[in-house]
């Protein structure tokens, strides 16, 4: 037959799929071991290593494309990994609609921050580490999209959590970065006791923690217990998210070097949660007050990131509030995915994707005027760059209009879709989705406006130059990334994972032309691009922070109190208890036992006339005599 | 007879110990060297022998009739990973403290490699003892040459150290002694002769008289001693904070994972129905002892009572495993003593590396160690991840395992000990931030001017690479220690959890 000759033998592809993660992981071995033996150019391996994965990202998902739907979903047993008794873990890939649309994600994304970086570090004397942990990175988080299992995704979601402290605190001389670093690992670790929690309830229940397992036997579990799953899940989902209330590390791991926040803090990692919630749909199904505290909790997000976007200076701290607030509407349509119907969950992935490309984009462009400004964040020394760095400024100029919904853009037709979602299945939650909008509009623009709007407020001595092409071509690739991206997936995605997202014989349209809801958040953009600009771009920003008793903009300057809840709540009370600890061990404990010891001792004095008074001697003494005979015993056996 | 392996395995290095006490000058370390090897050698042989039949290896010698007891050794499949475990670290230890000199002429470095391989074999003895008078005898025997490594080696008040040390082990070995003499007697009543073989008494004792009670507490206290438990512990933070690392190694690696054995081997198999009813307490007991022991590590001004302080939190897991009667967590609790002997010597060795360049083990003399020794801080970061259990590292499974069969019984105290390991996050990284990171300070930069040599490499890599692969493949252990934990549990008679839903399991 013909077609026949023409079909593309996948069985291989999909065989060797480890290779994707196996790759990276190797490099990053070799850089950090063999390395320094060819430490100018190891970059380059660096970089190589992550395009193979892309590559092979690429061929497989062309084999997927050329595969019949039903025969999409593969499940690639590589190993055996742990039994335990009760229970055995095998070591798995699942292959399927939604990992290979995160594998294609993260290995492209990734290539183009690879390279970006290759220009960006170029001074720094550590760069072979840099790429050594980025390649670590990817690693790390195709094993979480890719594995089977959530033991197995566990294993990448802490090593994403391992490269992501590595590289918040890649410049360790800086205690900032530092302390950067270790907040966000333990802030994470918090959010990991939930995945760690719902694994134990499904080895209690299920005997097994492999998806295909837990989603066959969701229903006998008890209500509540699958109630409690969702709820542990979304823990986990809030800490590598960072969704409120453990949103606070996002903002100090911009301490990272920039790329580092477009990759990791961006576009990949942080979308974690989402991914995690997508993937269990099947628990959410059947636990609608978990998936009822998702859509609260994203709400909280998109305003407290969205808060916090509008009042900080710092340009990387803006852009990282934004994260959290565009994750959030990821976060908003994962949880209506269970309430109004599943088609929500392509929505998710469909705005995840899009916020990859624009947010990378973005990121890197705020890296190409730190570039350019000698490692400046804060906005107020910004100011006409537009001219100076004319390609960073039309590139995050797309990245600023796909974010803010102008369509045809990228984020046009992802967020759109999430906004009329949200008024499906409540009207509050769509007039909040529809006012997030309005406020991304705005602290978006106020960004674009003091950066590279108005009159130059640069440092004396700063002359802007643009970055080289190392970095402008990635940022390029990224901007027609966000003015397509949209227009790419929009009726595509949904098609591609049914599986999923839709309802067996029900199928969704998609909507191209604006619907009313869609005309309503257009006008509402529209409302907060004009009010950013009438706000900072009509007057002189002035370079140093005005003083304010706005309470708003106190507040978000001070990360809604992210941080003050933390300390006062748990970092405080923990470090006092420690240090109790430690007092009470070495003065309470163990002067009780010593006062003990010297009691006895004081009573052998008693005694001393006719003994030694030596307890060590009479211990001894002792232990050996019992040796000695024992052994004579047994040599009269022997004999 | 077949070749007695494991009484030449226990033998042979305390012949070594003997041949040390000539003066062989410098050879002295190379003889240690060579001696600990060759253990590890017949240790390595053993494996495959047991994997062909696990009873080929066991040995039964009447030893003297009138009690009962016999010169009899067997392993299981958590006697012969300690076993390893011990043959691993102890050449390990003697080429990681290769130049040591004590205090005074008499303690050199061929006095230490004598202590040290007399303490290997008794330790050996103890794990592969299949009679209680013979464990009871090692058990007590290895005070001995650990007094005389911390008293000989170690720093300023290594005296009071040492001397704490010996008092809480004779204090453990007097109790336990209660129930040696008890067994003896009681053995009589049950099987109508006295015997000491474990494997003979079986669960005969167990039940019905308040005397099994009393023997099995005084087993019990001992080992809690050992382990050491909150709030008898103290002994452990002192003695590690004045012994050399190497000492430590043993005496946390090794030495006190006779007491989580113990409880295993002794208080659990010989009284399952007391060990039953005293769980909950056991449970609370090990709770206090992972949240206390991670408190007082993030407290902790001085690096080697922190790892100390680690360990104290790290036993809480492993008795908490033993007594959620279930197979993950018994089983995680045999890998947990495995994994924690490596991971904790890895910790204790690089920060010895550490302390020796800068002569301080206080946390407030460091800061910014990481841009004058990289690697030396690289390795300090892979051994503290495998004290917080990062998944990848042998570490996370056996933790994951006690939790997991915790859960399945009292998820209550799940939920408390998983908070240990949010706390072991803080510990670890916070020592980390203090010392490596940050700029040099001027006295770093002054006495840091060398990055790890490459035996310290060696050292500090091999046992990070021990870790990763065991926690990759770790059913190279887990493929004897599993079926050990179930036979274990079937042994005494308890039903192993079962997942309602789960696969049923053909008989």
């Amino acid at each position: 037959m013909e077609i026949g000759t023409l079909t593309f033998d996948a069985t291989g592809l999909y065989q060797y799929s480890w290779l994707l993660i196996a790759i990276p992981a190797l490099s990053a071995l070799l850089l950090l071991t063999f390395g320094p033996l060819f430490d100018r150019k190891a970059h380059w391996l660096g970089v190589f290593a992550s395009c193979a994965s892309c590559g092979y990202a690429l061929a497989l998902f062309y084999a997927m494309l050329r595969t019949g739907a039903a025969e999409r979903a593969v499940d690639v047993p590589v190993a055996e990994w742990i039994s335990a008794g009760s229970w055995t873990v095998s070591f798995g890939l699942q292959i399927d609609q939604l990992s290979i649309l995160f594998a294609l994600l993260i290995t492209t994304v990734g290539s183009i921050i690879h390279i970006y970086s290759v220009g960006y570090m170029a001074d720094d004397p550590r760069r072979r580490r840099f790429f050594a942990y980025l390649n670590l990175f990817i690693a790390a988080m195709l094993l979480l999209v890719l594995a089977d299992s959530y033991l197995t995704l566990f294993v990448g979601w802490e090593g994403v959590g391992l490269a992501s402290y590595l590289l918040i605190g890649f410049w360790q001389h800086k205690p900032s970065a530092a302390a950067a670093a270790k907040k966000a690992f333990v802030m994470n670790r918090i959010g990991d006791l939930g995945l760690t929690m719902a694994m134990f309830s499904m080895f209690a229940w299920c005997g097994s923690v492999s998806f295909a397992d837990v989603f066959a036997k969701v229903d006998g579990i008890d209500p509540g217990w699958v109630t409690a799953i969702g709820f542990f899940l979304l823990l986990a989902a809030c800490g590598k998210s960072a969704q409120v209330p453990l949103q606070a590390w996002l903002l100090d791991a911009m301490e990272g070097p920039t790329p580092v926040s477009a990759l990791i803090h961006a576009a990949t990692m942080v979308t974690a949660g989402v991914y995690l919630i997508v993937r269990s749909n099947a628990i959410y199904a059947l636990a609608p007050v978990a998936s009822v505290a998702v859509v609260i909790v994203a709400l909280v997000t998109i305003f407290v990131g969205a808060w916090i976007g509008c009042s900080k200076d710092d340009i990387k701290k803006v852009l990282a509030g934004s994260t959290m607030s565009q994750i959030g509407y990821m976060m908003l349509a994962a949880g209506l995915g269970a309430l109004i119907g599943p088609v929500a969950y392509a929505f998710a992935i469909f705005h995840l994707l899009t916020h990859g490309c624009f947010k990378a984009n973005m990121f890197l462009g705020a890296g190409s005027v730190m570039h350019a400004t000698d490692g400046d964040v804060d906005m107020r020394h910004f100011g006409a760059l537009r001219k100076a760095l004319p390609v960073t400024f039309l590139t995050f100029a797309c990245g600023y209009l796909a974010i803010i919904g102008i369509p045809p853009l990228a984020g046009y037709f992802s967020k759109d879709h999430i906004v009329e979602a949200a008024f499906e299945y409540h009207l509050g939650v769509g007039l909040a989705a529809l006012i997030g909008a309005g406020l991304t509009a705005f602290y978006m623009t106020r960004l674009l406006v003091m950066t590279f709007f108005g009159k130059a407020r640069w440092v004396e001595g700063v002359h802007p130059h643009e970055s080289p092409k190392i970095m402008t071509i990635p940022l390029i690739l990224l901007a027609l990334a966000s003015i397509g991206a949209g227009v790419a997936l929009n009726a595509w995605i949904i098609d591609w994972m049914a599986p999923i997202s839709a309802v067996a014989g029900e199928t969704h349209a998609v909507s191209w032309m604006p619907t009313p809801i869609g005309i309503a958040t257009l006008a509402t953009v529209a409302l907060g691009v004009l009010a950013a600009i009438w706000l900072f771009g009509r007057c002189e920003v002035p370079s140093t922070p005005p003083q304010t008793k706005n309470p708003l903009v106190i507040v978000g300057r001070r990360d809604v109190f992210g941080d003050v809840i933390n300390d006062t709540l748990v970092v405080k009370p923990v470090m006092a208890l420690s240090t109790a600890a430690d007092v009470v061990d070495q003065s309470g404990l163990d002067r009780m036992w010593n006062g003990l010891g010297k009691g006895t001792l004081a009573l052998s004095q008693l005694t001393r006339k006719v003994q030694t008074g030596r307890v060590r001697s009479y211990a001894l003494v002792t232990v050996l005599g019992a040796l000695l005979v024992g052994v004579l015993l047994l040599i009269g056996q022997l004999g | 007879m077949t070749f007695p392996l494991l009484t030449c395995l226990g033998l042979l290095p305390i012949i070594g110990a003997a041949i040390l006490i000539l003066p062989v000058r410098a050879a002295g370390k190379w003889i240690g060297l060579g001696f600990a090897l060759a253990t590890l050698g017949l240790a390595a042989a053993a494996v495959p022998v047991y994997l062909g039949d696990p009873t080929a290896l066991t040995q039964t010698v009447p030893w003297i009739p009138a009690f009962g007891a016999y010169w009899a050794l067997s392993v299981d499949g958590m006697g012969l990973t300690m076993v390893l475990l011990t043959a691993l670290l102890t050449p390990l230890v003697l080429f990681a403290e290769w130049n040591i000199t004590g205090k005074g002429t008499k303690w050199t470095s061929q006095a230490f490699a004598a202590l040290v391989l007399l303490l290997e074999g008794l330790s050996l003895l103890v794990f592969m003892a299949d009679d209680i008078l013979l464990f009871y005898i090692c058990f007590e025997a290895t005070l001995i040459p650990m007094y005389f490594l911390i008293g000989g080696f170690g720093g300023e008040r290594r005296s009071q150290a040492a001397l704490k040390f010996l008092l809480f082990g004779l204090a453990g070995g007097l109790i336990m002694l209660v129930s040696v003499v008890g067994i003896g007697s009681f053995s009589q009543q049950a099987i109508g002769a006295p015997t000491y073989l474990i494997s003979q008494i079986g669960v005969s004792l167990s039940g019905g008289s308040t005397w099994a009670w009393v023997l099995m507490l005084c087993f019990l206290a001992a080992f809690i001693l050992k382990a050491p438990m909150v709030p008898v512990h103290t002994w452990l933070p002192t003695a590690a904070e004045e012994a050399t690392p190497g000492s430590s190694v043993l005496m946390v690696g090794i030495l006190d994972k006779i007491g989580t054995f113990g409880m295993i081997r002794i208080c659990l198999t010989l009284f399952p129905v007391e060990s039953a009813a005293i769980a909950p307490v056991m449970i609370v007991l090990a709770l206090v002892s992972i949240i206390y022991g991670a408190l007082a590590a993030i407290g902790s001004k001085n690096l080697l009572r922190l790892v100390a302080y680690t360990s104290v939190s790290h036993f809480g897991f492993m008795v908490l495993g033993i007594y959620t009667f279930t197979s993950v967590g018994l089983g995680g609790t045999m890998f947990y003593q495995v994994n924690h002997g490596f991971s904790t010597a890895a910790l204790f060795l690089v920060l010895g590396f550490l302390i020796k360049r800068r002569g301080s083990a206080n946390v407030a003399d460091y800061g910014g160690v990481q841009s004058q020794a990289p690697i030396l801080s690289g390795a300090l970061l892979l051994a503290g991840l495998s004290g917080l259990a990062l998944p990848g590292m042998s570490t996370f499974v056996s933790e994951f395992e006690v939790l997991a069969g915790s859960w399945s019984r009292y998820p209550w105290a799940a939920i408390v000990a998983a908070l240990g390991t949010v706390l072991a996050a803080v510990y670890i990284l916070l020592m980390y931030q203090r010392t490596m990171t940050g700029p040099a300070t001027p006295e770093v930069e002054e006495t840091i001017t060398t990055d790890l040599t490459l035996k310290e490499k060696l050292v500090a890599f091999g046992l990070a690479a021990v870790v990763i692969i065991l926690g990759l493949i770790p059913n190279l252990a887990l493929s004897v220690i599993t079926p050990t934990a179930q036979e274990t549990l079937t042994q005494i008679g308890v039903a192993d959890h079962q997942a309602p839903l789960g696969e049923e399991v053909p008989a």
